[in-house]
């Protein structure tokens, strides 16, 4: 019996599980995947969004800002990537300078801080590949960008190291109400909690409907990218949005936090809820879309397309309460951009909610500060090798794209909920995600993977579940 | 700080062979680096034969054959560290190299050979929709399982792409149990040599579709199958031509990109065809003492010439080194009178670019691929108006590279920035 269950380990789940953690209650996590990070928040644009965009008085309004604002904090307590970079809406007509003027009003109402309309001259100064079109462009200096996954990681890992039970390959199949609490049947086994956080992504309506009449829907929008080299990566150096349409934000380009171009997503309304795959057309039309608002797009540099699913509930705004006919069960639904600015506000509204119902203690011993994978790129070259004598895993390169060593990879595997697959390596340090798309890489991975698991190649995995990267041994069927 | 006379950024056929011969022009301090944990670079998976002919008019596989250069570097007492990568290389020929047992460390060199390869180009690069399932290999990465590991990364294969890895990834595959289904190819004509379209694909009944490429990938987890169809002369696909086929593997062979990101962050000047080092007819990069061969200067499809460029890679470094603690100065700035060889009509690039006649060998060969399928025709050479080389050839192919030979006497009497023309001629 927990206290509380939360369903999903993505970046809502695990910024409640983080919030959670720091009280003295019973939390369990529970994820269908093998790793945190599996769903819409490790496909999305990575960005920490100013707050001009959502309606004033939406919750997503609120969330965004306070978000935004606890990001700076929140990367240097957990330390994951983020970067406070600033962001420009272009807007190309005479005709659109009205929606611009209004999206600055709208922040302002939101309480997003340091907006301001530039003329052509002042946008190109910033931004010298900018189209010429430019009639005017929002300027945000609070937007930022953040490595999607670094901050999943970073929230559950501290989770984890608080207390928090991480159950992966565990998917909930049905949610009963039962005296005191809520049953979860789930394929490896029944789970009783007194509180469920829904935090499901595109499936919390599937979930909350098992408990309330009061129905939710939740559509899967999907978005397509293209990733570029390192090589394009600083064609701009700051976040640049197209006026927003009717399906949100348009397509846009970015640095990551990485060095490399960002350019999408597109937005198409789909049914299946496992619907990641990119498509022509939606390539097609970001390879259209992108050039719009950007000049010279090295589009020739993509090193891989990936599409992500947004959950978008048909209200239009983040549901994050106490389901009204079933009490104990908190939603945390509809969370689709700016979800990844938001999660840590959402986690923080989560934890607010159950502690007031169940009365919660802060933990004395609540540790808030976690030390994040090594990066000795930034290193000088005495503080490498004084890293390298001690452990030579940090000399011997494995990625050679993103000269990422054995070194980090062991630190991947063996840290709190590591790593157990190549995707997972790949998420937290990066090995495999460069140019080569980890033609030279993966089967070294594959081998420290199953050196240090203590399993066989043909256990290992790209991303859990059937995802086996080995089938066999040579003529072993002839 | 360590000092070498020259250093060689790879250990596979071409540093090797540089190596080889740079020792054999009188330089003693050479130092190999080579990132993995053996000498050979990629010619350790490369376990089918064919290798060799050119050089010892013999048949060897590939770890053979790069056992015999690894014999004389050992012979030769050439020094070199494995399992070290480079990490930069500053154009004051400063290397900043890494291992587990060294650390970080520097090495001043006075002369560099490039020698580090090339890599695969991944489907991310080929925007091919679908989903993202485990399955999906490179070629390179598949033989390196199949051939140096023991590993099989699939049972049902399609392969997109007929270069030559892929060729042999077929019959490899088919011998070690698998059942590869059909080859794909955008272009209508091969990317790979034509002895592997017979010994590969024919002699095992694999089928080869030319114009053709995989528009869907299906499968969230792993590979559960491809759709193929034809393309136009656009290379779009065709709607209504749409073929689907089980499978568990895609195999990728859809070219080769010299890997030269140390080069470009050195400052070496790059050709945008080639995506290789922008060099003169000794082979020297855009910065001075600074050699490239093999294919990280352009993607080769026999290793023989790969060595045969390496050891002319490695002697003009040597004489570099000598000439430079000869005179004890810098070299004089300005490159003398300069030739530059212009591609046209059909070809789409040479190595080397340009050459100043002064410093040419007797014979210099020129390398190019043309961009077409070309039967009976012409190779021919032109300085200004006059045609100095007009060789007929039965057919040639975007996936062998062609060689010419250039005489020193016929460019030491052109003017200075006077251009050489090489072009495909009808018959």
């Amino acid at each position: 019996m927990y206290d509380v269950i939360i369903i999903g380990a993505g970046v809502s789940g695990s910024a409640a599980a983080r919030e959670l953690s720091r009280y003295n209650v019973k939390v369990c996590v529970l994820e269908k995947s093998e790793d945190v990070c599996c769903g819409t928040s490790k496909a999305n644009s990575g960005i920490v969004h100013a707050g001009y965009d959502a309606a004033p008085g939406s919750l997503m309004a609120k969330l965004n800002v306070q978000g935004n604002r606890m990001m700076g904090q929140l990367s240097k307590e957990l330390e994951f990537p983020f970067q406070r970079k600033g962001s420009l809406v272009v807007c190309r007509s005479k005709e659109e300078l009205p929606v611009l003027m209004r999206l600055k009003e709208q922040g302002e109402e939101n309480g997003v801080e340091g907006l301001e309309i530039l003329n052509p001259e002042q946008a190109l100064a910033l931004e010298p590949n900018l189209t010429e079109q430019v009639e005017a462009a929002l300027y945000a200096p609070t937007a930022g960008i953040v490595c999607p996954f670094g901050l999943n990681i970073a929230l559950a890992e501290n989770a984890c190291e608080n207390g928090v039970e991480f159950h992966f390959d565990t998917e909930v199949e049905s949610i009963e109400k039962v005296n005191r609490g809520f049953l979860l049947k789930t394929d490896s086994g029944d789970y009783r909690a007194r509180y469920v956080v829904n935090a499901a992504g595109v499936y919390a309506d599937v979930f909350h409907n098992m408990v309330s009449s009061r129905k939710l829907h939740i559509t899967p929008r999907k978005g397509e990218y293209f990733l570029l080299d390192k090589g394009a990566g600083d064609h701009v150096s700051r976040t640049i949005f197209a006026l927003p349409g009717k399906l949100g934000k348009g397509v846009l380009v970015t640095p990551t936090v990485h060095g490399n171009l960002l350019v999408g997503p597109t937005a198409a309304d789909i049914e299946n809820k496992e619907g990641t795959n990119t498509t022509g057309d939606g390539l097609a039309a970001i390879s259209e879309k992108a050039g719009q608002n950007v000049r010279n797009l090295p589009l020739k540099k993509v090193i891989t397309s990936f599409a992500g699913l947004r959950a978008h509930e048909d209200g239009h705004d983040f549901i994050i309460e106490e389901a009204e006919d079933a009490p104990g069960f908190i939603d945390c639904a509809g969370i689709e951009s700016p979800g990844l600015t938001s999660a840590p506000a959402v986690g923080l509204r989560i934890a607010e909610i159950l502690r007031e119902k169940m009365r919660l203690q802060q933990k004395p011993d609540f540790q808030g500060q976690r030390k994040g994978i090594l990066n000795p790129e930034l290193f000088s070259m005495e503080e490498r090798n004084r890293l390298i004598q001690e452990q030579p895993a940090y000399g011997h390169i494995i990625c050679r794209c993103e000269m990422i060593s054995e070194g980090e990879i062991l630190d991947a595997i063996h840290r709190p909920l590591g790593a157990r697959s190549l995707d997972g390596v790949k998420r937290r340090t990066r090995a495999g995600m460069g140019r080569c798309q980890a033609g030279f890489c993966s089967p070294r991975t594959m081998e420290i993977l199953a050196r240090e698991l203590g399993v066989s190649m043909e256990e290992i995995t790209k991303a859990g579940g059937g995802s086996g990267l080995i089938v066999g041994t040579n003529k072993d069927v002839l | 700080m360590e000092k070498y006379d020259i250093v060689i950024i790879g250990g596979g056929p071409a540093g090797l062979a540089a190596a080889v011969a740079a020792r054999k022009a009188g330089t003693k301090s050479i130092l190999i680096l080579e990132r993995d944990r053996e000498l050979g670079g990629i010619l350790n998976q490369c376990i089918h034969n064919g290798f060799g002919l050119h050089t010892f008019q013999e048949e060897l596989t590939g770890p053979e054959y790069a056992a015999r250069f690894e014999a004389q570097v050992l012979e030769l007492g050439i020094e070199y560290r494995l399992n070290t990568m480079v990490m930069d290389i500053s154009r004051e020929k400063l290397i900043t190299a890494m291992n587990r047992e060294r650390g970080m460390y520097q090495i001043q060199a006075g002369a560099i050979v490039l020698a580090m390869g090339c890599r695969e180009r991944s489907r991310g690069a080929l925007n091919i929709p679908g989903y993202r399932p485990a399955g999906i290999y490179s070629a390179g990465t598949a033989q390196r399982l199949v051939n140096m590991e023991g590993y099989m990364p699939g049972r049902k294969v399609v392969i997109l792409g007929s270069g030559d890895i892929g060729l042999i990834m077929a019959r490899r595959m088919t011998l070690e149990g698998a059942e590869v289904k059909v080859v794909a190819e955008l272009m209508p004509y091969s990317g790979g040599l034509k002895r592997n379209i017979v010994q590969c694909l024919d002699d095992y009944g694999i089928p080869l579709k030319l114009s053709h490429t995989v528009t869907d990938i299906k499968g969230k987890e792993r590979v559960e199958g491809i759709t193929l169809a034809a393309v136009d002369e656009r290379g779009k696909p065709i709607p209504g031509t749409e073929e689907d086929y089980e499978c568990d593997t895609l195999l990728l062979s859809v070219g080769l990109i010299p890997e030269n990101e140390l080069s470009g962050q050195m400052g070496v000047e790059l050709n945008s065809v080639t995506s290789g080092p922008v060099v003169n007819e000794s082979l020297e990069t855009s910065v001075d003492g600074v050699f490239a061969c093999g294919n990280v200067l352009h993607v080769h499809d026999l290793v023989d010439f790969v060595s045969e460029e390496a050891a002319m890679a490695g002697k003009n470094a040597a004489h570099y080194v000598k000439d430079y603690v000869e005179k004890c100065t810098e070299k004089s700035s300005g490159y003398g009178k300069v030739i530059s060889i212009q591609p046209t009509g059909g070809v789409r690039y040479t190595v080397p670019s340009f050459i100043r006649p002064e410093n040419m060998v007797d014979q210099l060969t020129i390398r190019f691929r043309v961009g077409s399928v070309y039967k009976k025709c012409y190779v021919s050479v032109y300085i200004g108006e006059e045609r100095i080389i007009h060789k007929k050839r039965p057919v040639m192919a975007p996936g062998e590279m062609e060689e010419i030979k250039l005489e020193k006497s016929r460019l030491i009497g052109c003017r200075d920035y006077e251009t050489v023309r090489i072009q495909i001629e009808e018959a």
